[in-house]
């Protein structure tokens, strides 16, 4: 056998992608559910925090910086296999799908409320005041004045983050969740061949290629142009 | 509250553990001494090479850094070190580690970089060649100080990124801090060996979080 037969033997052998596609698609599919709930609840959350964080409580503060500040500093690995491990031997037993979304979505929560308070922080002063002497009242002034600015300075980070936290879905094959990775290594050692790693690999960048490069698109803009 | 403490807070199960975490910090640490250096070289050799006059050079980085910052981290290092032994390429666990978060974390400074460079004005680079600098020179001594300046909470902020992803090292074999903590977890039943690993990177790393959200204010503002 010729080397070129032997790498495509090797790395995309056809009767193993015909015969493993249909787990890997399967697999893309729990992908995209988890990394949707993760989204959703995770930047819902990280807004809601920063928005607390606004009101300026010393006693809303203090935990909040602490929550954000543990979850940027531990690597998600370790949170779901703490939550994973842990949880059933004090009586709550959650399936390992919900162990991913759940941690995914704190860990998210918190680089979200970091990046919508930098965006907070950032509108002028002045912004404020002016909102508030029109007459609107504290809450006006933040949904109709401050958070649209912050929001479009939030954007480019948030969305770089919201796809590197995403990406960590893989994690879930570590606990079992049958996401991409897990149903292409299940199959990789079934068939004793390297083809559905790659088909894994490749499920990944149809996945998040697109997103990656509505990334850069976002970035340039939504370049903050400040006058 | 009682069960609680027994449950994650075991001191006498983490005692027992304490000598196995100690020596998968060890190697964690020396995994973050070969993958930063490694990636910070990666990444600023691909953001010079993103910044080539000719434009194939330029789409090629950019299609090498987007290709490596759509593939997951674990997905890479399992390719690595379960896919290409059936290419005759068997690597260690440690330098499948090396070899797969090099590539990942290359393309993540790279892109740091980049900021960095496009930060840096067009006129700094004229202005230090009109004094007689070589491109050398004017790059080595002008435009990239400054531009690792401008970016610096980010690189100090994806340095912490690194050292958490060295965690993932743990998925195939190696045995780093996570590793350990797993086996000693699998041999008790009980996740304080976890918790224990996890109050580690948090002295570790707590202090370069808080370091990192000054800097950030520091310089936004």
């Amino acid at each position: 056998m010729g080397s070129r037969a032997l790498f495509i033997e090797t790395f995309f052998k056809p009767d193993l992608i015909l015969r493993y596609l249909p787990d890997i698609l399967q697999g893309m599919l729990v992908t995209i559910e988890i990394a949707g709930c993760v989204v959703v609840t995770g930047i819902a959350l990280g807004l809601g925090l920063a928005l607390l964080r606004s009101c300026g409580l010393r006693v809303l503060n203090a935990p909040i910086v602490v929550f954000v500040d543990m979850a940027r500093a531990l690597p998600p690995l370790v949170l779901i296999l703490i939550v994973y491990f842990g949880l059933p031997n004090v009586g709550v037993s959650l399936p390992s799908f919900a162990v991913l979304w759940l941690v995914l979505s704190l860990v998210l929560a918190a680089f979200a409320e970091e990046i919508f308070w930098a965006g907070i922080l950032s509108v002028r002063k002045a912004q404020w005041e002016a909102g508030r002497s029109t007459g609107l009242s504290f809450g006006q002034t933040l949904f109709y004045v401050v958070l649209p600015q912050a929001a479009r300075l939030a954007v480019p980070p948030l969305t770089n983050r919201t796809i590197a936290i995403t990406k960590n879905t893989a994690l879930g094959t570590v606990i079992g969740v049958p996401e991409i990775l897990n149903q292409a290594t299940t199959a990789e050692s079934f068939s004793g061949n390297a083809t559905p790693l790659v088909m894994g690999a490749v499920a990944y960048l149809v996945l998040f290629l697109p997103v990656v490069i509505a990334g850069r698109w976002i970035e340039t803009r939504f370049a903050w142009r400040r006058a | 509250m009682g069960a609680l403490l027994t449950q994650f807070f075991n001191l006498q199960i983490m005692s027992e553990a304490a000598p196995l975490i100690v020596r998968g910090l060890g190697m964690t640490l020396l995994v973050c001494l070969a993958v930063v250096p490694l990636g910070l070289a990666g990444g600023l050799a691909v953001a010079l090479v993103g910044r080539s006059r000719a434009a194939w050079v330029r789409w090629g980085a950019a299609a090498l850094i987007d290709i490596l910052r759509a593939m997951p981290p674990l997905v890479l290092l399992i390719f690595v070190h379960a896919g290409l032994p059936f290419a005759g390429l068997r690597l260690s666990p440690f330098a499948s580690v090396c070899v797969a978060f090099f590539l990942n974390t290359s393309a993540y400074y790279g892109e740091i970089y980049r900021a960095g460079f496009e930060s840096v004005g067009y006129g700094q680079w004229e202005a230090a060649r009109s004094t007689g600098l070589t491109g050398w020179q004017a790059m080595t001594s002008v435009v990239i100080p400054q531009a690792v300046r401008n970016v610096l909470p980010d690189l100090v902020s994806n340095t912490i990124e690194v050292v958490k992803l060295t965690s993932l090292a743990s998925a195939v074999a190696l045995p780093e801090m996570l590793y350990a903590a797993d086996m000693a977890r699998s041999l008790t039943y009980n996740p304080s060996p976890i918790v224990l690993a996890g109050a580690i990177y948090l002295i570790l790393l707590w202090p370069v979080v808080r370091l990192v959200s000054r800097l950030e204010h520091r310089l936004g503002g």
